[in-house]
């Protein structure tokens, strides 16, 4: 009966959280590449894998948490072994690797399939990445201790050792000295360290700093060198290891039990300091949620149904004001602590509608930012050098409008790293720079939201597309018949694709027509422009559909009209000699010594009003595209952010007007779209 | 799941053959009881320019924007000033929701299909297309309109093309 299979909602909250989580984890991991430094995200990403495996776990996706467990293993290594160096490309293509698989496992479960992947290859290639880590590791462990500078507070060096296995280790404790006149004792020690690292999982020695500071000579020479190790080796071969050591003296090895082991002040040292660490980590998070970084970690999602319910229930609180503070009851009474009151309560109502209208915006940056996936994987496949640049990723446009042109917006991209940028050996051979730019701009335009696609790869082929056009029958003209702007329009039409050989990542020849279908879908449009050689820009352009725009709203007659205040220029009452009428009957007015056209807002829309002079009303000069025009109309209303909203399907387009928005009060106001009246 | 079918059915019998009358002047009119959402009491409507005169312009109901429809003026009668007992009835027709604006609204009754006659046909009257049938009620005659028919079928029209090209 149902279309989609329906889930379980513990399955469903299973599904969304991982979803959720895999991207930020991909969107950490990516920018974390960037900035070259995986340190500080390294936390974020454990955190995440663990709270995936988790819940995989108790779905009993083994597949997912299995993988998700060995990335852990892997993170926590990085987590606690801040000395490993680490290919952070390596590092980035496993995880990414995993997170793929992760979300590929879920959209099975979502479309109702059995979870089946097999996650042992991404597995395989962590754990082969783990061991040969580690076995840096143990190199670096020596390089560490003499690269990192301990202080004296920290007294005791913690050695790196191998995870520690399900073999049961015995703790020792050991005391040796070296011979009298032996030299160099604390290189000796050290050396002991060395060798004695690759057997235990745990040592802890004193005095610590044995390399850098030669005052431990004399520490070793008077007190001796005093480790304890926790081992898998049998008493044997530990008391061998011991015996073979060059120039020691007084050795004595001794088992001890974990509670002798544990009332080891140097244990009891060391407990306490990761004690310490352990502590700081935990404020990590806390420090990271708090501040910007934190993407996504105080969110919580919300079915938009809710939302919708909220807004709804909002408008009607707002009349319901109204209704109550402007009661005819009330009316003409002097109730000065009740207007004070409903003053109060006005405010905070109206409050509460902005934010009720602004959770439904989302900022741009989510999608773009998923762009940068797109454009590392793509690039690296095609062997292309690309960065992208992002502008304006702050833009919030409406939650519906966002999900609908992200397919668009990674078909354009995916175009313009495969057709678009050069080969880097071609690009310099043309005096460009080996890197190719992407640039995704958005913003608000007119009524409108812009999203830029710009690149500056090798731009569109002029010939090449109105010799195909004419093969796909699109045309019978010749180029030179045909306009710039014609001829890229063809791109757009349904079976054009230009490249020959189909790529697996684009050209496949379905392209354009679809975006362009898609973005016409939420009634917005694309346009093309290119330079051969030069680059391409894209432009979508989506109707701001309930985007939130800041409105000067005004009065004509009894109707309230809207205006992006981003287009108002300035307003004023002019004076009546002013105006100028030429002889068709055009109004215009002189501002500092530029004419500029007058359209009478109530003689445009045919709206009773009682004011046609220009000096009982106002007008106000709006500019769009650098063009400006004066609209007259009877008086400004006030500033405020409104909600678009499209008008209905029934409503007959009207020219001028983009969508109507619902005013404070719950009147609704006509919002005017000054680039189509400029 | 069988529970909630059953109720459906039951709902929709309830619903069947019941008509909302509403009064335009003298006459009376009906549309079946299943198109109608609420009734409200007329309220402030913003005027939207270009729209065919019947075409009044939006409500804001409950945060929802919906076009509001004249009948008289759809009818082609004379407009009479609104008073307190005008009133906006929303309807639902092909998933658009509208509101008409009627003189009075007068009650819910019950019609059979026996006591509803065809229209007659008149060619030129285009007022006649609206009229799904006669009802006749003890001894009154209601008018049973065509809720679908009295949004323009042209535009209609032009919806479906839009609904389609949605998909």
């Amino acid at each position: 009966m149902h279309t989609h299979v329906s889930l379980e909602p513990m399955q469903e909250m299973f599904i969304f959280e991982t979803l959720q989580l895999a991207e930020q984890l991909e969107q950490r991991i990516l920018s974390s590449e960037n900035a070259n430094s995986n340190t500080a995200s390294i936390d974020e990403i454990f955190r995440i894998m663990h709270t995936i495996k988790g819940s995989a776990a108790m779905m009993m996706f083994d597949q997912i948490a299995s993988l998700a467990h060995a990335l852990e293993d892997l993170y926590d290594m990085l987590r606690t072994e801040q000395t490993i160096e680490v290919d952070s490309r390596i590092l980035t293509d496993l995880t990414l690797d995993a997170v793929d698989f992760i979300k590929q496992e879920i959209d099975k479960i979502q479309q109702g399939k059995k979870a089946d992947g097999d996650s042992s290859p991404q597995m395989q290639k962590v754990q082969i990445y783990i061991s040969s880590l580690d076995r840096n590791l143990q190199h670096k462990g020596m390089e560490a201790a003499t690269i990192t500078k301990t202080s004296q507070q920290q007294p005791f060096y913690v050695s790196s050792c191998q995870n520690s296995g399900t073999v049961k280790s015995r703790a020792f404790i050991a005391h040796l000295f070296f011979e009298d006149g032996c030299e160099m004792e604390n290189i000796r020690a050290f050396t002991v360290v060395h060798n004695l690292q690759e057997l235990c999982q745990e040592l802890l020695f004193s005095p610590e700093d044995i390399l850098e500071n030669t005052d431990s000579v004399k520490i070793l020479r008077e007190q001796g060198f005093h480790i304890v190790f926790r081992t898998r080796e049998s008493v044997e071969e530990v008391n061998q290891f011991f015996a073979q050591i060059p120039f020691s003296e007084k050795v004595s090895v001794q088992e001890v039990g974990e509670r002798e082991y544990h009332a080891e002040p140097l244990v009891q040292a060391k407990s306490s300091q990761v004690h310490i660490q352990e502590e700081v980590k935990n404020n990590d998070p806390l420090l990271i949620s708090m501040g910007k970084q934190g993407v996504g970690s105080q969110l919580m999602t919300v079915s938009v149904e809710k939302l919708d319910s909220l807004m709804d229930l909002v408008g009607e609180l707002v009349i319901s004001e109204a209704m109550v503070s402007q009661n005819g009851d009330i009316k003409g009474l002097k109730l000065h602590n009740f207007q004070k009151a409903a003053r109060q309560h006005k405010k905070l109502i109206s409050d509460l509608q902005d934010l009720a209208m602004s959770i439904r915006m989302v900022p741009l940056e989510g999608t773009f930012q998923k762009m940068n996936r797109l454009i590392r994987d793509v690039s690296r496949k095609l062997e292309k050098e690309i960065s992208l640049k992002i502008i304006g990723e702050d833009t919030e446009v409406d939650k519906n409008i966002i999900e609908k042109i992200s397919d668009p917006l990674m078909h354009l991209i995916r175009n313009g790293v495969d057709h678009g940028i050069e080969l880097p050996q071609e690009r310099m051979a043309q005096n460009k720079t080996k890197q190719g730019t992407i640039t995704l701009e958005a913003k608000h335009a007119g009524g409108e939201v812009w999203i830029i696609v710009r690149d500056d790869g090798r731009g569109l082929n002029k010939s090449r597309i109105v010799e195909k056009a004419q093969r796909a029958g699109l045309t019978t003209k010749q180029e030179h018949e045909l306009s710039e702007g014609e001829i890229h329009s063809f791109i757009f039409a349904p079976g054009f694709s230009t490249k020959e050989s189909v790529s697996e990542l684009s050209g496949r020849g379905v392209g354009m027509d679809v975006v362009m279908q898609n973005i016409q879908k939420v009634g917005g449009s694309i346009t093309v422009e290119s330079k051969e050689h030069i680059g391409s820009i894209f432009t979508i352009k989506v109707p701001l559909t309930l985007a939130i725009i800041d409105g000067m709203t005004v009065k004509v007659g009894q109707s309230a009209y809207s205006i992006p205040i981003t287009s108002i220029r300035e307003s004023f009452r002019p004076r009546e000699q002013e105006t100028i009428c030429d002889p068709s009957g055009r109004e215009m007015i002189l501002i500092r010594g530029n004419c500029y056209p007058i359209i009478r807002l109530h003689e445009l829309y045919k709206i009773q009003t009682d004011i046609y002079e220009f000096h009982k009303g106002i007008l106000i000069m709006v500019e769009h595209d650098g063009k400006s025009i004066c609209l007259l109309a009877d008086a400004l209303l006030g500033e405020q952010q409104v909600v678009v909203k499209p008008l209905p399907r029934y409503i007959k387009k009207v020219q001028g007007i983009a969508g109507c928005a619902l005013l404070g009060d719950g009147k609704i106001s006509l919002i005017l779209d000054i680039s189509s009246l400029v | 799941m069988a529970e909630n079918a059953t109720d459906l059915f039951q709902e929709e019998d309830t619903q069947k053959g019941k008509h909302l009358i509403f009064a335009l002047g003298n006459e009376q009119y009906g549309i079946p009881i299943g198109h109608v959402i609420e009734i409200i009491g007329i309220q402030p409507i913003t005027e939207v320019p270009e729209q065919p005169e019947y075409v009044k312009g939006v409500i804001n109901l409950r945060g929802k924007i919906i076009p509001v429809m004249d009948v008289r003026l759809r009818f082609k009668k004379t407009h009479r000033e609104y008073d307190d007992r005008t009133c906006i009835i929303v309807i639902e027709v092909s998933d658009l929701c509208i509101g008409i604006v009627v003189d009075l609204v007068l009650e819910v009754i019950s019609i059979d299909d026996e006591n509803i006659a065809p229209p007659p046909k008149w060619n030129k009257d285009s007022y006649s297309r609206y009229v799904q049938g006669i009802g006749k009620v003890g001894d009154s005659v209601k008018i049973l309109l065509d809720c679908k028919k009295l949004l323009d079928e042209e535009e209609l029209l032009e919806l479906h093309t839009l609904d389609m090209n949605e998909e």
